[in-house]
């Protein structure tokens, strides 16, 4: 028995080694909290711990060379690349003046829509405060997509709370340390979130793969679901706000792994390869906050403005306000018309004949037998080329449809 | 009359590190293997731990102290993910052992041979990683063989550099 040991001692202390995290990796699965729908899995207190240690020992020298490397860009955006500064200036002054614009086409759609949801009783979550976070790590592996920032429980994070960056959702709060945390980007595996396809109004669970894709497989084949239609969060996770970007859908394809469902790849709207900062969602609420109020009184002003403006234009051009919704109407656009207008009158001809509409006299004038040459002349023989198209005809020619014939 | 002694290859082969060597080379290749992705994303393919442990292991050709670095280096690499500790200890244990075991059957300082074992190792390591969170974990994972392949090449062309760097803070035993 004791030569037995010592020959196979090698095999045997690695039999023991491997069984030993084994027993240790199922008491771990056993003992994860895994929360329902998109709820990502949560370690047990010991298994925090260690990882908390794990943690602790890299994330400060993680730190130093993120600071040692932000003082050197730093030198470099404020001492040499500051040249550049005044011309970068006006560009966001002049795409500011631009978004000021675009956001006062917007507000009175989005008043609209808030009086509605009063109105439905629904309870819009605003995002009220965040906390700006630098990236200073990653998990260094495929398997797992992770990455370290740069505050923790001292600034206020904690678990299961919101990553996004302007452009969109990063993913959420995993573990979180004194000064630091772990985000679970939205391409792991575990990661979850609830979803909705923007025009097409369709609910989804948006999950990471093992191969960093994002995609939404809990959907059957849709013919509405095409590719380009932008993906926003549905707010129904309670991590993530309503209508944060996550990114547009990039290819449809039966998931050979999920049968009948399909695979949605979505592609990104935030950068997940290369994040440098992201904001953490520490607070909603369900009002407007006062900043983002500040905006939209500012938004309503320059409606107000412009719509005085136009009203303006209006009144010195009185023949544009007559015609009302063709000013407003875009360059191809149908113009609407109301239910009870009248039915649209072809032009008139400039080279009239007999079967130009109008020319023909009604049944009731015809005679039977009576040669088609005998005829009677035609109301309008000669038009001239200046004739008044039916857009600028006097209201009188338009109130009588049954002078002329509809349009064929 | 000149004392001979008998010396066998592995005795001449095996080498030591100096304790700091020992713990510092595989701290600073799990470093910075969580820094460097941040910068480049493309470096996420490496596994620079990975390549630490297959060094310890052959040059010290035990296959017990490969398990146990493997082992070590793993878990330190699990606690950096989200995912559970063992997947990767699990797999550098078996890693550490073989490649102390093939070291005595292969001139390991030969670059080739060097290759060659990182090239294999680097392929292994993936089939254990899905065994382990196929069957153990029962995750949904597919083998991507062109990527396994591309992560084997990337791992075998800045690993035997890396040896060579490696090698100067051997010490006979």
């Amino acid at each position: 028995m004791d030569s037995f040991f010592s020959r196979f001692k090698n095999p045997l202390v690695l039999i023991m080694i491997v069984m030993t995290q084994v027993i240790a990796l199922a008491i771990q699965v056993q003992g994860t909290t895994t929360g329902y729908g998109t709820a990502a899995p949560a370690d047990s207190p010991t298994v925090a711990l260690l990882r908390r240690w794990t943690l602790g020992v890299f994330t400060p020298v993680e730190l130093l060379l993120h600071g040692s490397g932000t003082r050197v860009r730093g030198f470099w955006t404020n001492y040499i690349d500051l040249r550049h500064a005044r011309e970068h200036d006006q560009q966001l002054q002049q795409e500011v003046s631009r978004l000021r614009l675009e956001q006062a086409a917007f507000v009175e759609d989005a008043a609209q829509g808030r009086r509605l949801q009063q109105l439905l009783a629904f309870k819009e979550k605003y995002i009220a405060t965040t906390v700006a976070a630098q990236v200073i790590g990653t998990s260094g592996t495929e398997l797992s997509r992770v990455v370290d920032i740069d505050k923790g429980s001292a600034d206020g994070l904690k678990p299961e709370q919101a990553v996004i960056t302007p452009d969109g959702v990063v993913g959420k709060l995993r573990d979180v340390n004194p000064h630091t945390a772990q985000v679970l980007l939205i391409s792991d595996r575990s990661f979850g979130a609830g979803v909705i396809l923007e025009s097409t109004r369709i609910r989804g669970i948006l999950r990471g793969t093992d191969t960093g894709q994002v995609q939404i497989d809990n959907l059957t084949a849709d013919s509405r679901i095409q590719p380009g239609e932008r993906v926003v969060t549905s707010g129904g996770d309670l991590v993530f706000p309503r209508g944060i970007p996550v990114g547009t859908i990039e290819s449809i394809a039966p998931d050979p792994l999920h049968q009948p469902y399909t695979a949605i790849v979505i592609r990104p709207a935030a950068s997940l390869a290369r994040l440098e900062e992201v904001l953490v969602i520490t607070g909603t609420q369900s009002s407007l906050p006062a900043s983002a109020q500040q905006d939209v009184s500012v938004a309503q002003a320059t409606a107000e403005e412009q719509k005085r403006a136009a009203d303006l234009v209006a009144e010195r051009l009185p023949s544009l306000h007559d015609t009302g919704t063709a000013a407003d109407a875009k360059p191809g656009a149908t113009p609407a018309t109301a239910p009870d207008a009248a039915p649209p009158r072809p032009r008139m001809p400039l080279h009239p004949d007999r079967y130009s509409p109008g020319d023909t006299p009604p049944a009731i004038d015809l005679t039977p037998g009576v040669p088609t040459t005998a005829l009677p002349t035609p109301r309008s023989q000669t038009p001239s080329h200046n004739a008044p198209s039916p857009e600028s005809a006097p209201p009188e020619s338009t109130s009588k449809p049954d002078s002329t014939p509809p349009n064929i | 009359m000149a004392e001979l002694s008998y010396t066998s290859r592995r005795e001449l082969d095996q080498y030591g590190f100096h304790p700091a060597v020992t713990i510092l080379a595989p701290l600073g290749c799990i470093l910075l293997q969580a820094v460097l992705p941040r910068a480049f994303p493309q470096f996420a393919i490496l596994d620079l731990p990975f390549i630490a442990t297959i060094f310890f292991a052959v040059a010290r050709r035990n296959p017990i102290a490969g398990a146990v670095t493997g082992t070590l280096i793993g878990l330190v690499q699990d606690g950096l993910t989200s995912q559970q500790f063992g997947v990767f200890g699990i797999s550098k244990a078996i890693i550490g052992y073989l490649a102390a075991s093939v070291g005595f059957a292969v001139d390991a300082d030969n670059i080739l041979n060097r290759a060659m074992l990182l090239f294999s190792f680097s392929l292994l390591q993936s089939l254990l990683l899905f065994i382990i969170s196929r069957w153990l974990l029962g995750d949904i994972v597919r083998v991507h063989a062109g990527h396994q392949l591309l992560a084997a090449l990337a791992n075998t062309v800045v690993g035997v550099p890396l040896f060579f760097l490696l090698d100067r803070f051997k010490t006979r035993d």
